[in-house]
């Protein structure tokens, strides 16, 4: 399999008026198509500003992000990009919030907007395509964001800790939800995070960085069963042995 | 669909409805009792009603202006000054704010003279304003658009500049372009303010026109007002300040009418 996605010692430093923030250093990794792939590093190690990286809004300082072996320059039509909270307008409905991408990218299209309506019956939410985004629980917000991610299909998405705003016990529903839609729509996922049993519930592979500036410490690879949903991941044995070796790894720094 | 509410729910509703109509038969008793009292004091010779007027006075004072007709000339003169000023200061401010959004170099260049600006007693130009306009309708139109367009262009900017930085950062992922970040985010979510710009500009319009009008009028209700202190004629003062508050309130409650269409949907 290709990579998809290929980062060559990547630096990124952030400059303003009384200091520069070296954020990212010499980042180096690759992901392969249809991979889930987490990055895990305590906060303010650089997570999000690898993300906005890779989804192009500003440049590297070094190095170079290839996107199917070609070079990211500015927002690219093929990478989602999902952020913490859902930012759904509140003004729009939530089949007009998940048209807002077409609506962008200058691609609403018939085609497309069914394809999108589609995705919104799918996954649970017909009931609510007219209905305001303040109309809807927390858990279902998410669930709209990624749809809405989605409906430009992008092939890659980038998740950046986008269950951190729910109550625990939203997350873990929410989180088998989107490890589903992910899955079913056959799409490859670099999520962030800084919890580390979310990370091994959902990831092939798990990338642990340093703190900052962002590199890499060291990589995972998960081999649990395919067909595990991630709530039935943390009940298996290896569960608990992996999130121990990931904690000191996090923790001895 | 009343026969399913349960009684609480039906003791709470009607507890709001008692509420809503206590307060309103005592702001109206307030009123009642207050000019009846001016009434009743004036009467007896309590207060000077040369001086403090007195309510028959004034309603008969507005009847007899509506009579011979003066009332609607003088009204339509100031209403025509107030909205046509309150909607250029509103447009043009408003367009103002979104060239000093759009570019961030204007923004910071523009800046202090616009703090100073909105500092300025704008009053203090009204001899120029005469000078250039000449002592007629022109200037005060401009004195409108002059009070009301600073507030406007500062309101309607920081309005502008308080789009949600993740939203924006949304807005980027998606590759928008500026202009399309203007009309798919930063107006839409702006329709609050512009809701409560206009509530104010009201206010300022009405300042401007009725300054305005201090300084150089033949007509309209702020003639009325500064003649009839001239003469000494109170019951012409106070009605004019009544025709004021009226239709003041009048244009805000038109105001109000725009906003529930506007955020009919949340
Ligand atoms: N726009 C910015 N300008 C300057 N420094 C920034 C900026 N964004 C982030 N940083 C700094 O870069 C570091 C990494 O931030 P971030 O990528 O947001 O970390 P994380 O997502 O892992 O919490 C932090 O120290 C942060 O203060
Ligand atoms: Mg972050």
């Amino acid at each position: 399999m290709d990579d998809i996605l290929k980062l060559q010692n990547v630096c990124l430093t952030y400059q303003s008026d009384l200091f520069e923030t070296e954020a990212v250093k010499d980042l180096s990794f690759s992901v392969k198509e249809k991979e889930f792939v987490s990055i895990i590093g305590p906060s303010g190690s650089g997570k999000t500003t690898i993300l906005s990286l890779i989804a192009g809004l500003m440049p590297a300082t070094r190095g170079e992000i290839l996107y199917k072996g070609k070079e990211i320059k500015k927002v690219c039509e093929n990478i989602g990009y999902m952020l913490q909270r859902d930012e759904l307008f509140s003004w729009r409905t939530i089949e007009k919030n998940v048209f807002l991408p077409l609506e962008i990218k200058k691609i609403n299209t018939e085609v497309n907007r069914s394809r999108a309506i589609e995705l919104i019956d799918k996954y649970g939410l017909k009931d609510f395509s007219k209905s305001y985004p303040s109309q809807l629980s927390g858990g279902m917000r998410q669930r709209v964001a990624l749809i809405r991610t989605l409906s430009s299909n992008p092939d890659l998405l980038l998740l950046d800790e986008p269950f951190s705003a729910l109550d625990s016990q939203t997350r873990l529903k929410v989180v088998n939800d989107v490890y589903d839609i992910i899955k079913r729509e056959g799409k490859t996922a670099v999520l962030v995070t800084h919890d580390i049993s979310e990370a091994i519930s959902l990831s092939d592979r798990i990338i642990v960085l340093t703190n900052r500036p962002a590199k890499v410490y060291k990589e995972h690879v998960l081999n649990f069963d395919k067909t595990l949903s991630p709530l039935k991941r943390r009940e298996e044995r290896g569960f608990s042995k992996t999130f121990n070796t990931l904690w000191r790894e996090l923790n001895n720094e | 669909m009343n026969n399913l509410l349960s009684n609480e729910r039906k003791r709470y509703l009607k507890k709001v409805k008692l509420d809503k109509i206590l307060v309103n038969v005592t702001r109206i008793l307030i009123l009642l009792v207050f000019l009846g009292l001016w009434e009743v004091l004036a009467r007896l010779n309590v207060i000077d009603s040369f001086l403090m007027s007195m309510p028959s006075k004034i309603v008969a004072t507005i009847i007899e202006l509506s009579k011979s007709g003066e009332l609607g000339m003088h009204l339509t003169t100031t209403l025509y000054e107030t909205v046509l000023g309150f909607l250029i200061a509103t447009s043009l401010g408003t367009i103002i704010a979104l060239l000093l959004w759009w570019s961030e170099f204007l923004r910071k260049v523009l800046e202090p003279y616009i703090v100073v600006l909105n500092s300025l007693p704008k009053i203090a130009l009204g001899p120029i304003i005469i000078v250039w306009f000449g002592a007629g309708t022109k200037s005060i139109i401009f004195m409108a658009v002059l009070i009301t367009i600073i507030v406007t262009v500062i309101t309607m900017l920081n309005g502008f500049l308080a789009t949600e930085q993740t939203k924006i950062l949304l807005m980027r992922s998606l590759g928008a372009s500026k202009l399309q970040m203007l009309y798919k985010l930063v107006l839409p979510s702006s329709i609050p303010t512009f809701i409560s710009c206009l509530k104010i500009n009201v206010g300022m319009a009405w300042i401007g026109s009725i300054m305005g009008e201090y300084l150089v009028s033949k007509q309209g209700i702020g003639y009325l007002i500064v003649y009839g202190g001239q003469v000494f004629r109170l019951d012409l003062v106070m009605a004019s300040t009544i025709i004021l508050c009226a239709l003041a309130g009048l244009m805000y409650a038109l105001v109000a009418l725009l906003e529930k269409i506007l955020i009919k949907k949340k």
